[in-house]
């Protein structure tokens, strides 16, 4: 193992580790939202036509807008490891701020979204939504929680790319160690998958 | 720890003696090494434990005769649903990998330490947070969980107990469980020494291994099923409760797609511990090293496809059912052939009966009895007359507290001398040995025969007919409990006034750690050993320099 080092201290480099560690920790959240796709899949069997009712109440546009914004995020992501790679500091510090900028544009229209949905009665527990079918209620109640959840998701990946900027400014990111920012950018691509398949089975199959 | 459990080796300080940046305490809960954070996990953890065996005996109590006897049902049900959490997900998920793991892996694969050292740290303060949180819920207005471990819905979204506290202790002690079994994947990954291929890894590597990819594939599913129960809790969204459309079947699937291939996290690596002691103390190779290895990777391989065998009672297909019951039956193979490999060890070996043997042995016994009873189970037909009935407890007993509680002991009578360089008393091992066993198997055989009648499981009364087997259960649990604390004090007493050992190789094993200094030193290793053999070499071995210790 050409990694192992002598010094005393336990400073020990290996990317091909982190990136390892990344990955399999990525499998964690895919399967903890598998988990969530399981519950959709085997109640979309159950209940197909209140389904299909229910999604009807969503607005496509918004969540169009949503999928654009995230796709160009993970864009901007992927060129500010390629700058840093060629050693543009200031570049790739620009590209992880348009990122950043881009997840809290999604997040207000979540707000927005959210909002909206909230006003015309539909929220868990409302007596709107429970006068409905028990397969609009389950529809409803996916809906929150799944594109809550992956909503969490996208704070915490902009709350990892706001340090992986701090780290950049400070020089610990640099064009020859930039796995920190690679990892960053992985978790980032994979909130980004999570709503791809969110985006359809919510908005699109009405 | 103690300042008087340091022994000078040499010049290399060991891993007691170096105290990093802080002192007292701090040296250790700010510690990234991966033998402090495998003693820091050990200490709590066997609070923790002690906690759980607490609230085991007071349910023993309760039931040494029909009607109220020292508690009221709803207490009843809240410490059953807290022995069953704290020693799942606090003491026999952990036990082996977290501690044991933590401070021998690196030394077996001669590395310095774990893949991520930090993230080690970080799980344990997941673990110690989780503890408390589940423990502390008692304290809350509205008592701790009556549910049960398994949180069933739609009790579990119905009861005035705290279940959020107990799912989110739960969830919290899944992420430290992940976290572990990310870094010991990209442990064995990353960081074997030269020459160590992976048909030269000691056998308890392959089932640390094979464990810790299941911890990462198997535990988020529960991680975002507990969470749901919380959210479906705290909001009110529909998702499992029939009320609002959802199906509590669906429920049983998501929590058990976890919980069975749990079972196995809990198991495998007390079968590599095993595969440890058996060749040292039977001075010869192991037998079937291969078969072993690769049963391990079986295990956790057709143990993640048989959950719904806790099921076969809902309702399923019958189709179904049969697909179960087949892997069910076929995941007994690889154990199987782990037990005969065992004993094919020990055919013809000359069998130094010590205290690690002992409790190895102990594990055989009971694993078998606990492994058979489950095909018992597997059986559709007798799953019918079983099911829920104290039969299931007192198998899932001899094969968590039999198998893996045995092998947790086993592997603390074999590797705390080399930890801290102090021997226990033999004799006091030995006879909390026969303690445990008997207390054991008195606790827990009557069990299986009230079960087989008709007692369920869970309950805080039952029929006049049934109390012979209870009481005798509850004197079980006394002569159980007996054992337990001889084997502790010993354990512990030898930390303090025991004789020291300074030789390396204790036991005589031929694996990496024997061949380092006793405590081990900060770094494992001076220079990283090149693997040139086979890890159960025994044919040029010497015999043991240690006498016995009287």
């Amino acid at each position: 193992m050409n990694t192992q080092e002598h010094a005393v201290s336990h400073v020990h480099r290996d990317d091909i580790a982190s990136r390892m560690g990344m990955w399999l920790f990525l499998f964690t959240e895919l399967l903890l939202f598998g988990g969530m796709f399981f519950l959709y899949s085997v109640y979309r069997f159950m209940n197909a036509e209140e389904f299909h009712v229910a999604a009807k109440e969503l607005n496509t546009l918004i969540g169009c807008f949503n999928t654009a914004i995230l796709l160009t995020s993970s864009l901007t992501m992927a060129l500010s490891i390629t700058a840093i790679q060629k050693d543009n500091k200031r570049l790739s510090i620009l590209f992880q701020v348009i990122t950043i900028s881009l997840a809290l544009g999604f997040m207000v229209n979540k707000y927005f979204e959210w909002t909206t949905k909230f006003d015309h009665g539909i929220y868990p527990g409302s007596d709107t939504l429970l006068a409905k079918e028990p397969g609009e209620i389950l529809f409803f109640g996916l809906y929150y929680v799944m594109t809550g959840l992956h909503g969490l998701h996208v704070v915490i990946g902009a709350v990892l790319i706001g340090v992986m900027t701090r780290f950049t400014i400070k020089g610990v990111i640099t064009k020859d160690s930039f796995v920190k920012l690679e990892a960053a950018g992985l978790y980032w691509h994979l909130v980004d998958i999570i709503w791809i398949f969110l985006f359809p089975l919510f908005y699109l199959i009405t | 720890m103690t300042s008087d459990a340091m022994v000078v080796n040499g010049k290399e300080p060991s891993y007691l003696e170096y105290r990093g940046k802080g002192k007292g305490l701090k040296s250790w809960i700010f510690s990234t090494d991966h033998k402090r954070i495998g003693i820091l996990y050990l200490c709590s953890l066997l609070l923790f434990y002690s906690v759980g065996v607490i609230f085991g005996f007071l349910m023993r109590l309760e039931l040494i005769a029909p009607g109220r006897t020292i508690m009221d049902p709803q207490t009843y049900n809240q410490i059953f649903t807290l022995h069953g959490v704290i020693m799942i997900f606090l003491f026999v998920i952990p036990g082996i990998p977290a501690v044991f793991g933590n401070f021998f892996l690196p030394i077996l694969i001669g590395a310095k330490d774990v893949a991520f050292p930090r993230i080690n740290l970080f799980s344990w303060y997941l673990f110690v947070t989780g503890g408390l949180l589940a423990i502390l819920s008692i304290t809350l207005p509205g008592g701790s969980a009556d549910t049960g471990w398994t949180f069933y819905v739609p009790y579990s979204v119905r009861t005035g107990t705290n279940v959020i506290f107990t799912v989110f202790a739960a969830f919290i002690l899944g992420f430290s469980s992940i976290l572990t079994g990310l870094n010991f994947v990209t442990t064995v990954h990353r960081m074997r020494a030269p020459g160590m291929s992976w048909f030269k890894m000691p056998l308890s590597i392959w089932s640390f291994y094979a464990t810790a990819w299941v911890q990462v594939l198997a535990t988020p599913i529960i991680g975002i099923t507990l969470l749901l129960i919380a959210i479906e809790r705290w909001f009110g969204v529909g998702l499992f409760d029939p009320a609002l459309g959802g199906d509590p079947v669906l429920y049983q699937h998501l929590f058990w797609i976890y919980s069975h291939p749990a079972v196995y996290i809990m198991i495998l690596p007390a079968m590599g511990i095993i595969s440890e002691i058996i060749p040292v103390f039977a001075r010869r190779s192991i037998f079937g090293y291969k078969f072993i290895a690769f049963s391990s990777i079986g295990i956790a391989l057709f143990g993640s496809l048989v959950w719904a065998h806790h099921m076969f009672t809902v309702g399923m297909s019958d189709t179904g059912m049969f697909v179960f019951s087949i892997l069910t039956f076929l995941v007994a193979i690889p154990s199987a052939i782990k037990v005969f490999n065992w004993t094919a060890t020990l055919y013809k070996g000359s069998i130094d009966l010590k205290p690690p043997l002992y409790f190895a042995l102990g594990f055989i016994f009971l694993f078998s009895i606990g492994g058979l009873t489950g095909l018992f189970q597997g059986t559709l037909a007798i799953n019918i007359q079983v099911h829920d009935t104290s039969f299931i407890v007192a198998h899932f007993h001899y094969v968590m507290f039999g198998g893996t509680g045995f092998g947790i002991f086993a592997a603390m009578h074999y590797w705390l001398p080399k930890m801290f360089g102090r021997m226990y008393n033999h004799k006091a091992a030995k006879t909390a040995f026969w303690f445990l066993f008997i207390g054991f198997n008195t606790l827990y055989f009557p069990m299986f025969i009230m079960g087989w009648l008709g007692m369920p499981r869970r309950y805080y009364d039952y029929l006049p007919e049934f109390h012979i087997y209870h009481l005798i259960s509850t004197i079980g649990s006394w002569i159980l409990i007996t054992g337990l604390i001889i084997m502790f004090t010993n354990l512990i007493r030898s930390l303090r006034k025991r004789e020291v050992v300074t030789e390396n190789n204790i036991w005589g094993g031929e694996t990496l750690e024997w061949q380092i200094p006793t405590p081990p030193p900060l770094e494992n290793f001076e220079h990283i050993p090149t693997i040139t053999e086979k890890p159960y070499e025994y044919k040029q071995n010497e015999e043991p320099e240690l006498e016995e210790i009287k």
